[in-house]
């Protein structure tokens, strides 16, 4: 695997895990539980959407075969998508909907923040508009982490069962491979071990907060990040891409 | 939660657009709380860069006055030119009043 290989591939998976989530966010869009709520998810979804657009387009670039944020984001197969299983499971209920980012969150701020001092200038900048935004965007999923977990008992259940569930999926966020490895060498991507560590104290100080209990490390499920995915994303694809298929090189 | 969504108390918001002007009065909106209010406000009236400062009060705790009272309030300002300061001629030559 070559620099420019690896590079590439990491800049797809960092997209990736955005794209996905934004899409699932914006599912929401016009459903959520209140009207401030419902205007806080798109602004995260879009949010979410606006860091996708430059990392794809930077993978594009990297990958000097012509391909632009489009055609990586519409135009690739189910195999090809590197995000982790995390980001592509369903809405479910809110509670699910905030455990899914909180987890999210807790790995992205962190990962965010060291990416500042990358040394490739275009991840450093990206990462430089992302904390910004990540820092609000764990804020807030933190809030209604607590909320919901030092609510009712109503609210406290669906959070646990939430966390419960997803907590298979978080493993994934912090397997180490040759793409990253290569990178951490060349100093351009952050070393995962620095951000788990983020990660634990983050997840930590919030459940404690929202007398939640952290769910044991079981089996972690993975394989998003090589392609492999659950069997949502193939509904997820559908949807994003059916104009892009359905009219190729529509525009409006 | 639907039960629960209809007892949050509505909040008034006010918005500053820039440093060292007013806060604005914008609209309104359901929070449980003071920082839940804060960042609805947030995310609901400054996706656009309308401010860089949030207020937000209880509407509970706003008062005002009423239509009734419009008469008796403000009419009898009308005819009471003397308080603009429009109505007094400048002295000649005061450069600074």
């Amino acid at each position: 695997m070559t620099d420019q290989e690896a590079l590439h591939t990491y800049a797809l998976r960092l997209a990736d895990d955005l794209l996905i989530l934004s899409h699932r966010l914006g599912e929401w869009c016009g459903h959520g539980p209140v009207l401030e709520e419902d205007i806080a998810l798109t602004n995260r979804a879009l949010d979410h959407l606006g860091e996708a657009r430059n990392l794809l387009t930077y993978a594009g670039q990297v990958e000097g075969k012509g391909r632009d944020e489009d055609d990586l984001a519409y135009l690739r197969k189910e195999r090809e998508y590197l995000n982790v299983k995390l980001v592509e499971q369903e809405n479910g209920d809110y509670a699910h909907t905030i455990a899914r980012s909180f987890l999210f969150d807790a790995y992205h701020l962190p990962l965010m923040e060291a990416m500042l001092k990358s040394k490739d200038e275009q991840l450093a900048a990206i990462a430089g508009k992302a904390v910004k935004e990540a820092t609000y965007h764990l804020r807030h999923s933190s809030d209604w982490m607590i909320r919901f977990g030092d609510g009712t008992d109503e609210s406290h259940q669906r959070a646990q069962r939430a966390l419960n569930e997803l907590w298979t999926f978080t493993g994934e966020l912090f397997v180490s491979d040759e793409v990253t490895s290569k990178l951490v060498e060349m100093g351009v991507a952050p070393d995962l071990g620095a951000v788990k560590a983020a990660f634990d104290r983050t997840v930590n100080e919030v459940l404690a907060e929202a007398t939640l209990s952290r769910p044991e490390d079981g089996y972690m499920a993975t394989g998003g990040r090589q392609g492999m995915h659950t069997e949502r994303m193939g509904f997820i694809l559908t949807e994003m891409q059916y104009m892009q298929r359905a009219y190729p090189g529509a525009e409006w | 939660m639907s039960k629960e969504k209809d007892n949050w108390p509505l909040w008034e918001v006010f918005i500053q657009s820039k440093r060292g002007l007013e806060h604005k009065h914008v609209g309104s909106l359901h929070a449980a709380d003071p920082r839940m209010a804060i960042e609805n406000a947030r995310d609901v009236y400054t996706r656009r860069q309308e401010g860089n400062s949030i207020w937000v009060v209880l509407a509970e705790h706003m008062h005002a006055s009423r239509p009734e009272d419009a008469e008796s309030f403000y009419d009898p300002a009308d005819d009471k030119v003397y308080r603009h300061p429009t109505f007094y001629t400048m002295p000649e030559g005061a450069k600074y009043i």
